[in-house]
């Protein structure tokens, strides 16, 4: 009893040759586009990667480059297949390969899935790396004399002013650190001594941020320094007005700008899977209902398409018993010998 | 004598037919780049609109855009002709659009090289137009609670940090205007009194820039207040110092922007007026072999096709007398009106003479 058995004259098989080469075509152009968004991938978290300490994981686009680079090379074939299908003389020399190559598809499909788990699960990782990274970024970014970090000022100043935002959780974590080399610090001025000495690491610590947290949208000129005290600036209370610096952090912003990426990406991956599915079913039905054909000589006979020969269940079966004899090739069976030495 | 005759094969002409019906596809394909090139220039204009005074320099892309689609139609109709070129019945109803086709063509050329030449023309009204732009923007900055330029500050602060610059010519423009408002300042500071009693017209004049004209590269944090003041910051010297802040002026980065986009475009209009003379002179070449062809007695045999009929001297005198008879029609002649009058009196002198034989 076939899964799914549906009939077809010659006009039904030619129409399913046709819109099947279409959709192979069309998998072929989703492919290049998941290759392309791999890259794209691939470049922004380079573009970020100070930022997060340069041990970001580079698994997920560098996965989506590969199921591309697949997707482009199996629906090539299946349209070629597809192309050959009416035929009899070109699909001969395809028939004995199409049974490995709905096997590999089912592989691929596999591999699409996990690639969709994967965008979706490494959102986390990308949290907790972008979290110890800016908090090392914010800690280094005096030193633009130390070789390996003197862009650091540059990146983070850059990017907070392309994501709005300041600091990791939000601005007062540059009240924690010391962002102004020493270099620029007069040792010899009390105020500076004061700062130095009123904690134990010997910080010059101020409620100060830097210019890239200014907020343009603000209508009063950015106040950047004395955040926390009243008196410094006219009319202004720290506590109720709202601040002209960017408010959110640079951990939350960048998260988000690569989780809806991801996101978006994972959602991409999902519907690929359903079209290659679509794809398998299609070229399924197009070798069963070839190769059922009672007269091959008449094109114009009737034939039987199918998605399995015998049931869903009864398909499994076969599968495990398959598995089973292959695992029994290798064991010497009992009765044979105790027969032999007879 | 015509003016640079070539034989024509009824193969040749064929060749030339489809060749030409190519070139034509692809001269269409070009007038649409040239469209968008028009468009996203026109884009790039309106998006700094608020810091230009005038809208000159907008006739390039209104002129690229205008070409860009004056040339898909020509190119369309040409390729329309190649197509019905070799065969001779629907070929003769083009023998009176042809002419103006070329004249189209012709002026379309004429305007691609007037872009280009406008295109250099038009800097210095560019410059101007920026100049006083940025001078308005500069001085309403503080003004974040006038309708109409609440957004003034916003504008150029984004400005600054997108073309990392500072100021009209140079930082030193935001000593000379008061870009803090007076909502925040504090009247009884004395600081702030001395200031505003410094200068004639009461302004709080600082030697101070905003935020936006801060440069990351520089590698020390910011220095944007005092900055004629070398006392005010450590190990600070205003006169050799590389201040941390963009040195360049934003109208020279926005002129430089602007000229480089124009420039840009440049080697594409001059392909587009190289495709458009020679579908024009393969056309003519065309129109003229077919047309040689059709009154042959073997219109499958060979004809020449010529740029023009005669030399150029002469199709010169010919459009002149043309042109003087055309404008002849309007004028009553002399000539004719004296002979008809000589026949009337000859008429006259007829009609008395039989009546005296009679009596």
């Amino acid at each position: 009893m076939p899964f799914m058995p549906v009939k077809f004259n010659l006009q039904k098989r030619v129409k399913l040759a046709q819109g099947l080469w279409m959709i192979y075509w069309l998998s072929v152009i989703v492919g290049i586009l998941l290759f392309s968004l791999g890259i794209f991938f691939k470049i922004e978290l380079r573009k970020r990667s100070e930022m997060m300490d340069n041990n970001e994981s580079h698994l997920v686009p560098n996965l989506l480059i590969l199921v591309g680079l697949l997707a482009c090379g199996v629906n090539a074939f299946g349209g070629k297949v597809c192309h050959d299908s009416l035929d009899p003389i070109k699909f001969a020399k395809w028939k004995p390969m199409l049974k490995p190559f709905l096997l590999l598809c089912c592989g691929f499909n596999a591999l699409l899935l996990l690639t969709a788990l994967l965008c979706f699960l490494m959102q986390f990782a990308v949290y907790l790396t972008l979290a110890e990274g800016l908090k090392n970024s914010i800690k280094f970014y005096k030193d633009t004399d130390t070789p390996g970090r003197c862009f650091m000022k540059r990146t983070l100043d850059l990017t907070q002013i392309e994501f709005r935002c300041c600091g990791n959780n939000n601005f007062r974590d540059w009240f924690e650190v010391q962002w102004i080399s020493n270099r620029y610090l007069d040792m010899s001025n009390d105020l500076v001594k004061d700062r130095v000495l009123s904690n134990v690491e010997g910080k010059y610590l101020m409620d100060s941020v830097p210019f890239s947290c200014c907020n343009p949208g603000s209508p009063r000129p950015c106040i950047q320094h004395h955040l926390t005290n009243n008196s410094a600036h006219y009319d202004y209370d720290h506590r109720i007005e709202e601040l002209n610096i960017w408010t959110r952090g640079c951990r939350e912003a960048l998260f988000s700008y690569f989780s809806s990426m991801m996101t978006s990406i994972g959602v991409l991956i999902i519907a690929t899977i359903i079209l290659e599915s679509v794809d398998m079913a299609g070229l399924k039905y197009l070798t069963t209902a070839l190769e059922t054909m009672e007269d091959p000589e008449n094109p114009e006979c009737e034939s039987d398409g199918w998605l399995l020969e015998k049931g869903v269940k009864e398909t499994f079966g076969d599968l495990l018993a398959k598995l089973k004899t292959l695992g029994k090739t290798n064991q010497v069976v009992e009765g044979g010998d105790s027969v032999s030495i007879l | 004598m015509a003016l640079l005759k070539i034989k024509f094969t009824q193969q040749r002409r064929v060749h030339l037919a489809q060749g030409l019906w190519l070139l034509s596809w692809m001269a269409v394909m070009w007038g649409g780049v040239i469209f968008c090139l028009g468009v996203y220039l026109k884009t790039e204009l309106l998006r700094r609109a608020e810091v230009m005074d005038n809208t000159e320099i907008h006739v390039v892309p209104n002129i690229l855009m205008m070409v860009g689609l004056a040339s898909i139609g020509t190119n369309w109709v040409a390729s329309r002709v190649c197509q019905d070129s070799l065969d001779p019945t629907r070929f003769p109803r083009w023998k009176v659009p042809l002419l103006a086709w070329f004249a189209v063509a012709t002026v379309l050329c004429c305007l691609l090289i007037a872009v280009v030449a406008l295109s250099y023309a038009l800097q210095g009204s560019l410059e101007e137009s920026l100049k006083v732009g940025l001078r308005n923007g500069i001085r309403f900055y503080k003004d974040t609670d006038v309708p109409g330029r609440c957004f003034q500050k916003e504008t150029i602060d984004r400005l600054q940090m997108e073309f990392r610059c500072c100021g009209n010519n140079n930082f030193k423009d935001w000593f000379e205007v008061q870009w803090v408002s007076n909502r925040y300042l504090d009247f009884t500071s004395k600081d702030v009194k001395d200031r505003i009693r410094s200068n004639v017209d009461n302004r709080y004049l600082l030697d101070g820039v905003p935020f936006s004209c801060c440069n990351p590269t520089s590698p020390r944090p910011c220095l944007r207040y005092h900055l004629t003041d070398n006392n005010a910051h450590f190990n600070y010297d205003y006169q050799s110092e590389e201040l941390n802040l963009y040195s360049r002026g934003c109208r020279q980065a926005l002129t430089d922007y602007y000229m480089e986009l124009m420039n840009s475009t440049g080697p594409g209009v001059l392909s587009v007026i190289l495709i458009q003379l020679s579908v024009l002179l393969s056309l003519r070449y065309l129109q003229t072999a077919v047309e040689t062809a059709m009154v042959l007695e073997d219109p499958e045999g060979d004809s020449e096709g010529y740029l023009l009929e005669k030399g150029v001297k002469e199709t010169i005198e010919d459009l002149k007398i043309n042109a003087l008879t055309m404008l002849k029609f309007g004028q009553v002649d002399p000539n004719a009106a004296e002979g008809s009058s000589e026949v009337a009196d000859a008429e006259k002198d007829e009609k008395d003479a039989p009546p005296s034989p009679a009596s």
